[in-house]
């Protein structure tokens, strides 16, 4: 019987001319050749699995880092501002001595192979980098898109991401207080599930991820590592779907949320003891990142002893444990003397902790399994010198046609009757229908401070029960706009969701994202990301919001054909008082509804486009940031002094759906009338950038017009809360019990 | 004075510091209790709250009740010991045998999370002495596992002796037989039920009603007049 010697870094060396898996791994020619050249010899197998994993798109970020940059370089002047990128999350000032960390991560291509478990350990790894940031989780948020409605794969896909994101969320106790629900065609095959998360902490609590102090002992605690999730980050989320190769489903990790409960409680309670100098969560790369990046980002080295790690298989080979993205699990870094009290309140917590390794005073990461030392690296070429690729980038050919394809050009309803019947067919379509089906599968009660949560326009949580301060998040995109024109289509994600935090009356503070787009190999999809990236860096030094950290999703494509381009922002706002929020809904019957902003001929992209004619072209509405930030600062300011009652913002859909919402939601109608100037159509469907709909009560009418009229927004007075039906006087009226019909019965119908 | 009320936190319990806070809006004094301790620290009353204690992977409960907090609470449950079992805590009730009948999963499979309306069958428990009989209130709801199942004999029993505390109306979320949303034992110290009154004890927050507080009211001016 032979054996296989254990690929020490001794035998490597020895046994230069070994072939190596490398293009198995993911890991391009070259980028093996550099690996060579960096160690001076043959990486080990334990050696190449690190690299390939960390090197992989989803880790590096090697496609997307040079047009990344320019977060930083054009980031505005933010005293919020605690943390920015490259931790596991932002970290905002709040004020009262609050900071509040947040971020939206995608789990697509896990979702689609496998629903329930993708989208259940989404929400489990974005918790964690909120947990890393010594913050407890207070909300999470799920921007979705999937494929058509009706096509039969997404009733296999839509219950199993819902149920994942219910499942793991309900049972760790977060509410679920926003995100968005989005169905196209381009999602077919390669569906968006993004997750955000907010936490919440004392200034004086921030932990980041560093591994400093010779001696401090490295700990890995929470779930035993199995075989799972092995290349999930390298082969999964970083490759095109191609139906020829073999199933990918070994590569999805399961996720365990009450494993994670116990992570969270037991954790925050180390932190309460101030027992952790350093800390890192385990997601993507597992052990491979949270080593490598921990100690790359300390003072000295580190020593890991794998044969340590507890196991779920024991015949699991080093690599394998190196790379598994088994879920649940932390690596904490804690100074000897408080290593005891560590564990204590781990078992406490019924979580399994072990210690595996200690940092050092020199500057070398090395591993050791059964007393052969199988890793011997310098921890920054692993997990920050990684490739960097300037991928070629062009417009599109096609792109002029598209956008001379002009969607103010189609054929626009010519009687009331037709008016009336596309007024019914959008707020029934699936996109613009209500998603309470959804939604109601979420636990949005859960802690006991959610204020606001969908179908409001923004979530909003309370922080502390005596002030009243609170937070709010949004987050918006619009793949159609982007596909549109990528600059302004990531321009709008952000005013939108700006505006709809500020329509709640919170201060928008900072930005995350989360930028889904095809293939970085294509120069077109490489010219979309390259364009949303310049056009959401420069909106956000115009608006002085800044992206506090954020996650790409490359390779979201099947065959040679990519989704719309698809930024998604989550901006993040601060409240003085929660008392003060406005809510979409209609509140008292005779309050003034009037129209903020502009209302122009722009229909490119727009859901009335979508609905009736099945179009895609033209151009985006136009972007306004300056309009944008007016129209919040009266928002804000009107929610503080009690000027409006409810307030929603006007985005996909137009003004119409907005009005239904809101009626609908309040149990109370609206008597509408076209203002001089717009015709009917225009004024209902419209999606012109920087508006909102508000109530206004008769006491602070003349009040609210001399604010709007002193800082020079434009301000329509539109008609009257009133009755029992939508009323478009002259064209049509509609009554709540068909509009309830309409938009609460399209999503149970198609997926109950 | 006041009274103590113990909230039990098991590995998996989510809702333990909301009832903390539904116990001090009310005007008692809470008491965090701990699942390995079997000492119930001179509380008053016990409220066993919601979420997912040991993942509810076996089923929903049926670890809870055999930790060692739960020896001493049936213990004194059956000497009288105000205890109210909310969602989870409802369902550990039920496994304990302290109440009878068993949760199944929801009629329709999915996870539920509604305003939920509720009549008050029985305002003369313990813990809904400041609601009249008759009542129509709205409590949050959500659960998987809440739809109520018991034999006919045992229905009709709680029937007849008025042990059904709270009936859903409009909508019977999940399934339950007799759309029995809560009930509670002949002794009347004992009361479990589906909804979530800790997430209806602020104007602003949650549903944005505060129709959950008498059931924390109710007990302090039980405990405080006794």
């Amino acid at each position: 019987m032979s054996r296989t010697p254990l690929d020490t870094v001794e035998h490597a060396a020895e046994t230069p001319d070994v072939e190596l898996p490398w293009a198995e791994l993911g890991l391009k020619k070259d980028e093996y050749e550099r690996v060579v050249e960096i160690l001076g010899r043959r990486p080990t197998g334990a050696e190449l699995a690190m690299y390939s994993v960390m090197w992989s798109e989803h880790c590096s970020y090697k496609s997307s880092k040079v047009h990344l940059r320019q977060f930083g370089e054009k980031a505005p002047q933010s005293d919020a501002l605690l943390v920015g990128i490259g931790e596991n999350a932002g970290v905002v000032d709040v004020g009262q001595g609050y900071a509040v960390t947040f971020k939206v991560e995608s789990h697509n291509h896990p979702s689609y192979v496998e629903p329930y478990q993708g989208a259940a350990t989404g929400v489990g790894g974005i918790v964690r980098d909120i947990i890393a940031m010594g913050a407890r989780p207070v909300a999470v948020v799920d921007p979705l898109r999937f494929g058509a409605a009706d096509h039969p794969d997404t009733k296999r896909v839509l219950p199993g991401v819902v149920a994942g994101i219910g499942g793991y969320g309900n049972c760790l106790g977060l509410p679920n207080i926003g995100g968005e629900v989005v169905f196209d065609a381009c999602y077919q095959g390669n569906p968006l599930v993004n997750a955000g998360a907010i936490g919440v902490m004392r200034h004086e609590d921030i932990h980041l991820a560093k591994a400093s102090g010779a001696g401090n002992k490295v700990i890995l605690y929470g779930a035993r590592t199995g075989g799972d999730g092995i290349g999930g980050a390298s082969i999964l989320a970083s490759e095109t779907f191609d139906d020829a190769k073999p199933s990918k489903r070994p590569a999805v990790q399961v996720g365990d949320p009450f494993q994670e409960k116990l992570l969270i409680e037991c954790t925050l309670e180390a932190f309460a003891e101030k027992l952790v100098v350093g800390i890192q969560d385990l997601g993507a790369a597992g052990l491979s990142c949270a080593t490598s990046e921990l100690a790359s980002n300390g003072s000295g080295g580190m020593t890991v002893t794998l044969d340590d790690v507890p196991l779920r298989d024991s015949t699991l080979s080093p690599e394998e444990i190196l790379m598994s993205e088994s879920q649940e699990r932390m690596c904490a870094v804690v100074e000897p003397s408080k290593v005891d009290r560590f564990l204590e309140i781990c078992e406490k917590w019924d979580v399994i902790a072990t210690v595996i390794g200690e940092v050092t005073d020199g500057d070398r990461l090395e591993i050791f399994w059964h007393g052969g030392k199988i890793v011997d690296v310098d921890p920054r070429t692993v997990a920050h010198d990684g490739p960097v690729y300037e991928r070629p980038y062009a417009r599109p050919s096609w792109q002029d046609a598209l956008q001379a394809d002009d969607a103010n050009k189609l054929a626009r309803p010519g009687t009331s009757e037709e008016l009336k019947s596309q007024v019914l067919a959008l707020v029934s379509s699936p996109n613009q229908a209500s998603k309470k089906w959804i939604t109601s599968q979420y636990d949005h009660f859960v802690q006991g401070n959610t204020v606001l949560a969908q179908p409001e326009d923004s979530g909003m949580i309370r922080i502390d029960e005596e002030t009243g301060l609170g937070v709010a998040i949004a987050t918006d995109g619009n793949g159609r706009y982007a596909k549109l024109d990528p600059y302004a289509g990531a321009q709008l994600a952000l005013s939108e969701a700006y505006r709809n935090v500020a329509t709640t009356g919170a201060k928008p503070l900072a930005v995350s994202d989360c930028l889904n787009f095809g293939s970085p190999e294509d120069p077109a999809v490489m010219w979309q990301f390259a364009e949303a990236i310049r056009g959401l860096a420069d909106a956000c030094q115009q608006l002085g919001t800044p992206v506090t950290g954020g996650n790409v999703s490359l390779y979201n494509q099947t065959g040679d054909v990519a989704i719309h381009p698809t930024p998604v922002v989550a901006v993040l706002g601060v409240i003085d008082d929660v008392a003060r929020r406005t809510p979409v809904a209609f509140q008292e019957e005779g309050q003034l509804l009037y129209l903020l902003g502009d209302t122009r001929e722009e229909f490119g992209g727009s859901a009335w486009s979508q609905v009736v004619h099945d179009h895609l072209g033209g151009l985006p509405p136009k972007v306004d940031l300056e309009r944008e930030r007016l129209l919040a600062e009266i928002l804000i300011s009107a929610s503080r002094d009690g000027m409006i009652d409810s307030a929603h913002d006007l985005s996909d859909g137009g003004l119409i759906q907005a009005v239904v919402e809101s009626a609908l939601l309040g149990e109370k109608g609206a008597r509408l009338i076209v203002p001089d100037g717009l015709d009917a159509f225009t004024f209902l469907f419209s999606e012109s950038a920087g508006r909102a709909v508000v109530a206004v009560p008769r006491s602070e009418e003349l009040r609210f017009n001399d604010m709007c009229g002193a800082r020079g927004l434009p301000v329509t007075r539109i008609g009257v809360v009133d009755g029992d039906s939508v009323d478009v006087q002259g064209e049509f009226a509609l009554s709540l019990a068909e509009l309830r019909e309409a938009h609460e019965g399209t999503i149970p119908a198609l997926l109950a | 004075m006041t009274a103590r009320i113990g909230v039990v936190t098991f590995p998996g319990s989510l809702d333990d510091r909301d009832t903390q806070r539904a116990i001090r809006l009310a005007g008692a004094e809470p008491v965090a209790l701990w699942h390995k301790d079997k000492n119930l620290h001179q509380v008053d009353a016990v409220v066993l709250p919601g979420g997912f204690s040991y993942g509810d992977y076996l089923r929903a409960g049926a670890i809870s009740r055999f930790s060692p907090v739960m020896e001493t609470v049936i213990e004194q449950a059956k000497s009288g010991l105000p205890v109210l079992g909310i969602c989870n805590g409802f369902q550990i009730l039920t496994e304990a045998h302290l109440l009878p009948g068993a949760m199944l999963g929801n009629n329709h499979l999915h996870f539920i999370c509604r305003d939920q309306k509720l009549r008050v069958e029985n305002a003369d428990t313990s813990w809904t002495g400041d609601y009249t009989a008759g009542q129509e209130i709205h409590i949050p709801l959500k659960n998987m596992d809440g739809r109520y199942v018991a034999d006919e004999h045992t229905l009709d029993e709680l029937e007849a002796e008025g042990r059904v505390v709270f009936r859903y109306l409009d909508v019977n979320p999940n399934g339950s037989l007799r759309d029995i949303a809560g009930i509670t034992n002949a002794a009347g110290n004992v009361v479990g039920l589906m909804p979530h009154p800790e997430h209806a004890v602020e104007p602003l927050i949650g549903s944005g009603r505060t129709d959950g507080l008498p059931f924390f009211t109710s007990i302090l001016k039980k405990l405080v007049n006794a």
